[in-house]
């Protein structure tokens, strides 16, 4: 299969990852848990049916949160 | 079955058990937290709203160490500086929680962690119109709370002196005056130092209390979770109950008649 590799910011740091990916992909090769996150694409909250959908391209800019402690 | 039985906390709808709200950051482990939690008898606690530690591979998880088939999560807005950083928060943390409650918090000075009002209320009505169940945290400010009311908040929570400062209740005529004033739930958050603060500010007609330090930084977490439950309990007990009138003099609490040899 054809793959590419793509640079976007990821959390505010610069990464390359393989792609165009999936959010759902990306999640997956960062071990991430979809179940216990949030993604905002390009400035846009995702809801998480649309993370098979949604699509990360080069320069995209990704964030992941997810809860921690606080007050 | 005393006038306490039917006493619930409601928000927005929702029946809580317990009147003591609790914080999750600051504990010596997540371990500990958990245990505190359980001791303190608490059915909603807060969590923040912070980006993926990618590099971290432990993949250790705030969520293991509750069970939020009996815990409420209530996700803040903590750090936030204006409204729209807030709402950006309050709208990745529904996402993440799949709950459309929030902790809204927009600061306004890092040395205090003071509120910064205007923002709030902005904030408020911004997130009130996209549905959400908002609780802001405001400096305890009578009409402020009132404002935040108007614009939709389901509870107003008042500080009672600046986030982990341990310093009590520093205003108790301002929490008495909010609570004549509101109509929904007025929460006392942040400022408790330790138990008899949470029972004060119960005294004073607040519906519930929300810390996170006075727990988290105690020596014993887990003592003082079951010492705040037990805190709040009294303070509520108390205020129900209806405290006798103050007094310059003594009122004799043995009879006056019947005294041997008189």
């Amino acid at each position: 299969m054809f793959t590419t590799s793509v640079h976007i910011t990821l959390n505010g740091d610069p990464l390359d990852v393989p792609g165009p990916v999936t959010v759902t992909a990306l999640l997956e090769s960062l071990e991430i848990d979809v179940r216990r996150v949030a993604v905002e694409h390009n400035l846009v909250i995702l809801k998480r049916t649309a993370f098979d959908q949604t699509l990360v391209r080069e320069g995209d800019n990704v964030e992941i949160v997810n809860f921690v402690g606080g007050g | 079955m005393g006038i306490s039985a039917s006493d619930q906390l409601v928000i927005a709808g929702k029946t809580f058990q317990s009147r003591l709200i609790i914080g999750t950051g600051k504990y010596p482990s997540n371990a500990v937290m958990a245990k505190a939690h359980e001791a303190s008898g608490a059915d909603m606690v807060t969590v923040a709203v912070r980006r993926v530690n990618i590099s971290d591979r432990t993949k250790e998880s705030l969520l293991d160490y509750i069970d939020t088939s009996k815990m409420f999560l209530l996700p803040n807005t903590a750090g936030c500086y204006s409204a729209d950083e807030a709402v950006r928060t309050a709208r990745l943390g529904r996402e993440a929680g799949l709950s459309n409650w929030v902790k809204l918090e927009v600061i306004g000075d890092e040395k205090t962690l003071f509120p910064d009002n205007e923002q709030l209320v902005e904030a408020t009505r911004i997130l009130v119109r996209e549905g959400f169940v908002v609780l802001p945290y405001t400096t305890d400010d009578p009409i402020v709370c009132r404002k935040l009311e108007d614009a939709g908040a389901a509870a107003v929570m008042p500080l009672g002196a600046p986030i982990g400062s341990g310093l009590g209740i520093q205003n108790p005529n301002n929490l008495r005056i909010i609570r004549e004033f509101a109509r929904v739930p007025v929460i006392v958050d942040a400022g408790v130092g330790t138990a008899s603060d949470a029972a004060f500010a119960m005294e004073l007609g607040a519906d519930a209390v929300l810390m996170n330090t006075a727990i988290a930084g105690a020596q014993d977490p887990v003592a003082m979770a079951e010492s705040m439950r037990y805190a709040v309990r009294a303070g509520r007990l108390a205020y129900l109950a209806g405290r006798i009138p103050r007094k310059m003099y003594a009122t004799a609490s043995s009879p006056v008649e019947g005294l041997v040899g008189r």
